[in-house]
């Protein structure tokens, strides 16, 4: 008990984490104990490399992207907070929470979680999916076993598809609008962090 | 007036030819048995056939022969009665199933499978009148021939994804879920008989359990057949219906250690400890035997490319023999089936040809419809034919203890599961699974399996078992559409899946995987990861034939919505000009209504070249259609519409091309993506046989794809091939102002004449060259697509 409290002790402005995440204290240290498993050194914050070491991500063909996510524009670190902010989104959806008119949408609202999923796209952070960035996803998850032509019509179809405004790039609403069938909040939510 | 006529007429003859089937059916029975009483001992069992065929041709041996005139004319049914009557029955099965339909009002209110057991009662009582035996649903019949169609049939078509995203519930309700069920009415009906008053003291614990384990099975059949008219969400109906595939591994352990226990009269510890084991023997065991199977069937299927038309055989054969030796060993048959099928589906499907394909679809939803069909027809007139006892107080307690029992465990473990779902189960889906929980044939034909010596009670088993039956399907059955509208549960989404859903679960699915890492946590999407892997690295190599192995899941349904669209393109018919509203592959298509002034002027081009390209296409389908190969009952030849349809298909995809190539040398047009024109006209150049045509790359980076036809995922038999291993080609000649159809042959060829002919540069033999078609006799080469 004495542990478990010195450990949250160490972390700041948890009351404000806790709300804006919505984890539990208990979520909260074991998220802790994770980064500082991570964090080789005791720095205190996470540098890509330290990602690194998290040997699955090397073989996920959109590791990369994910350990880019984590670090907003320009930055090269992450602290704790940015860390738990960041995998907030993966916590799954509790129904009964009530919805206070004037909130913010919650972390790890279908919204939220979709946007996420978008900016993972979305690398030049221009509020669409071009095709170029399209066909950078698709040829990094069919790893090079299809062809250049292959990749591009498949990206045209997508795209065509998806886009209801003829600017031939898929924005968040078209992307939204592409997956309302799928359970995204069942997709986009992690067991761990429930 | 006139049309409302003959509908009817049409429906009344139908209906009259079904019935006077119905009536037929005990009159050739009646007969059989006339023949039957006269020479045999009656045995007990409704359909003895006994044949004696030394009887049927005996009577003319005598010692003293005399001469007889010649029989022009003889009635000899003794020696065809058994197929006779099989056939008999189906056929029957098979009209009543047609005449349903055509009465849609009552289709719609009550489920078919209620129409087939008043069938049954109808045509039992018929038979009674008439005075022939009925028969009864004998359980060798049922388990070894009537069950297995409709389990491979549900176990080679269950979707996969949605069963193992929720395999612990569904395990959950089968396992525990049943055994609650059969230990709480097991216990209760005991309890009961030791009322006094009842005369049922003299059933011991026992053989309540057993009965309790016979009843509280939820049955795959009749699941099937009312869930499948209610269009539920994928969700409820997987949960129900994996439950009722599921809990045979419970019920076949629960059946025989009461079986085998309650002549002795009681049960100890040890005997209980064996029983979990031998449950965990019974399910893992037949899972393994099934796989075992299926990986049999996908490897032998890879080998199968040179006799197609026994292809489907082996699907079938071999999930049979894994039902049987699960059946063998006492194992679950049930889970061998779902094992086998599920296993052996994703490999077999890309190894065996489209015609293959369809017709294993067609076959197991033809023999399931039918075994489904007559086992409800048979259920109806076992209860016609059987002898019954009626016990009311016993009746009435099973009844309304399977009730409560059903609902009370599915709220429990509903609790319970909820607590490790992400996405809970509502009170409105706990009340439609309860409600779901069906008995049927199953149930009754376990019964049917008990020994009158051992079980006294037996004829009331089995009246009550009929009777709970005859509740949960007709009640239940008939209230749980009007129940679903009602409480206005998810209906089963009818879309198609869309490419973007497809890549974008996808890329979800890594992204979960990658924060799961992350996290350090070995979850869900990293064991699926992981087998992902090893799927494709090691076993999709050893079970899929040739390239196919390589291809990626993504592009296999890319083509397969390719295919799919160039199928509606030709099948929709029309002119050669679609309407730009067509979302189609071909991204020509893509003309911006805006842009139609420009469009107006491209028919005068093209029109001159749709002619001459008509008529060039109209002389070679002529010579494609000769060229027929000898009649082989071992292949199959592709037939001529076939061939048809592939020009077809190919001209509008030339014209098309064409088309856009002439719009792109005049500027009118910007069209979008050049590229795509490349695979959807290789495809579009269908072999109508299983010979592969191999496509001669000039540049590097063309894209070839090889289509084979003969496979069945429209897809997956799509396969690259990879064009540095071919012999990279100099281009002969760069004109392709000409109209764009440029065809290049590679100077590798066999057939150096057609190259000479080509150096003539004449578009119109470039033209005939390109829209041949690929004939049986021989790879003319397929020239790559024209793009520059």
């Amino acid at each position: 008990m004495g542990s478990s409290n010195s450990t949250l002790s160490k972390i700041p402005n948890l009351g404000r984490l806790i709300e804006e995440t919505g984890f539990t204290p208990a979520h909260i240290k074991r998220l802790y104990k994770r980064f500082q498993a991570l964090d080789k050194g005791n720095k205190g914050y996470l540098s890509p490399q330290d990602f690194g070491s998290v040997k699955e991500l090397a073989t996920n063909p959109i590791g990369d992207r994910i350990i880019g996510a984590f670090f907003s524009q320009g930055q090269e670190t992450v602290d704790f907070h940015s860390f738990v902010r960041i995998l907030a989104h993966f916590r799954p959806l509790d129904k009964n929470r009530a919805k206070r008119p004037d909130s913010p949408e919650p972390i790890n609202s279908r919204i939220s979680k979709l946007r996420f999923a978008f900016q993972l796209y979305d690398q030049d952070n221009d509020g669409k999916i071009s095709r170029d960035e399209l066909l950078q996803v698709l040829r990094t998850m069919l790893e090079m076993q299809v062809t250049e032509e292959q990749l591009e019509s498949i990206a045209d179809r997508t795209i065509q598809e998806a886009d209801l405004d003829g600017d031939n790039a898929i924005s968040f609403d078209e992307f939204r609008k592409s997956l309302e069938k799928v359970n995204i909040e069942h997709k986009m939510s992690s067991r761990f962090l429930h | 007036m006139y049309p409302s006529m003959s509908c009817w007429t049409r429906r009344g003859l139908l209906l009259a030819l079904a019935l006077g089937l119905a009536l037929l059916v005990p009159m050739a029975l009646s007969l059989g048995a006339a023949e039957k009483t006269r020479r045999s001992v009656g045995n007990g069992h409704g359909t003895g056939v006994t044949l004696r065929p030394d009887d049927s041709h005996g009577d003319g041996h005598g010692v003293n022969k005399t001469k007889k005139i010649f029989p022009v004319l003889t009635f000899d049914f003794a020696h065809v009665k058994i197929p006779f009557e099989i056939s008999l029955w189906v056929l029957l099965a098979s009209l009543m199933k047609l005449g349903f339909h055509l009465i849609p009002r009552l289709s719609s209110i009550v489920p078919e499978s209620c129409l087939l057991i008043v069938v049954g009662l109808l045509v039992g009582g018929l038979m009674k009148l008439v005075g022939a035996a009925p028969p009864e649903l004998q359980s060798d019949v049922f388990f070894l021939y009537l069950l297995p169609p409709i389990i491979l049939d549900a176990g080679y078509f269950l979707p996969i994804r949605p069963f193992s995203e929720n395999l612990g519930t569904i395990l959950m309700f089968a396992v525990v879920g049943t055994l609650w069920n059969s230990f709480f009415i097991g216990g209760l009906l005991y309890a009961v008989c030791q009322i006094e008053g009842t005369d049922l003291k003299s059933i011991g614990l026992l053989p309540c359990f057993l009965f309790g384990s016979v009843i509280s099975a939820v049955d795959p059949v009749a699941v099937l057949a009312v869930f499948e008219e209610i269009h539920i969400n994928e969700l409820l109906h997987i949960l129900v219906f994996g439950e009722s595939l599921l809990n045979d591994a419970v019920t076949v352990v629960l059946y025989h250690l009461f079986e085998e226990y309650s002549g002795l009269g009681m049960v100890t510890f040890l005997d209980v400890f064996l029983g979990v084991i031998c449950f965990l023997v019974v399910s893992l065991g037949g899972v393994l035997v099934g796989a075992f199977y299926g990986l049999l069937a996908a490897f032998t299927s890879r080998f199968a490319s040179h006799t197609r038309v026994i292809e489907p055989l082996f699907v079938f054969v071999y999930s049979y023999m894994s039902y049987l030796s699960a059946e063998v060993f006492h194992l679950s048959g049930i889970m061998a089936l779902i094992a086998c099928g599920a296993v052996m589906r994703p490999y077999v499907e890309a190894n065996i040809s489209h015609k293959s394909h369809t017709t294993t679809k067609y076959f197991l939803k033809m023999w399931s419809s039918v075994s489904e069909t007559l086992i409800f027809i048979f259920l109806g007139v076992s209860t016609v034919a059987g002898l019954h006892s009626w016990n009311w107080t016993f009746v009435t307690v099973t009844i309304i203890l399977c009730l409560v029992a059903r609902v009370l465990g599915v709220m429990g473990l509903t609790f319970v599961i909820n607590k490790f779902r992400i996405v809970k189960l509502t009170n409105k889906d706990q009340f439609i699974i309860a409600y779901g929980g069906l008995r049927g044939a199953i149930a009754f034909s376990l019964g049917y399996l008990l020994h009158p010596e051992e079980f006294p009670m037996r004829n009331m088993f089995l009246t009550t078992i009929i009777t709970v039956v005859f509740f949960t399907v007709f009640v239940q059955g008939m209230t749980i559409r009007p129940l679903v509208d009602l409480l206005a549960v998810k209906k089963k989404q009818e879309t198609k899946r869309s490419i973007n859903e497809e890549i974008h679960t996808q890329f979800l699915d890594h992204l979960l995987t990658g924060i799961e890492d992350i996290c350090g946590h070995y979850g869900h999407h990293h064991w699926k990861d992981k087998l992902n892997r090893f799927n494709k690295k090691y076993v999709k190599k050893c079970l899929i034939a040739g390239e196919r192995s390589k291809e990626p899941q993504l592009i296999a349904f890319y083509h397969k919505m390719e295919m799919k669209q160039a199928i509606e393109l030709v099948e929709s018919g029309g002119g050669v000009k679609l309407p730009s509203a067509v979302p189609s592959t071909v991204s020509m298509q893509n003309i911006q209504p805006k842009k139609s002034n420009s469009e107006r002027a491209l028919p005068q081009i093209s029109k001159s070249r749709e002619e001459e390209i008509r008529k060039i296409l109209r002389s070679n389908l002529q010579k494609t259609r000769q060229r027929l190969r000898s009649y082989n009952r071992h292949t199959l030849v592709g037939e001529p519409d076939e061939d048809g349809w592939n020009d077809l298909l190919l001209k509008r995809q030339k014209i098309m091309d064409m088309d856009k190539q002439i719009s792109r040398m005049s500027n009118y047009l910007t069209v979008p993506a050049p590229p795509p024109e490349s695979p959807t006209l290789s495809r579009s150049r269908l072999a109508s046989d299983p010979q592969h045509y191999v496509p001669k790359p000039t540049l590097g980076n063309v894209p070839i794809i090889k289509v084979d036809l003969a496979s069945p995922q429209s897809p997956e038999y799509v396969s690259v091939v990879d064009e540095f291993q071919k012999e990279a080609v100099p281009l002969k000649e760069e004109d392709e102002d000409a109209g764009g159809l440029t065809m290049k042959v590679p100077l590798g060829d066999p057939k150096k004449e057609e190259q000479e002919q080509q150096d003539g540069g004449k578009e119109q033999q470039r033209l005939m060259r390109c829209l041949s078609d690929p004939g049986p006799g021989g790879a003319e080469e397929e020239d790559e697509p024209f793009l520059p």
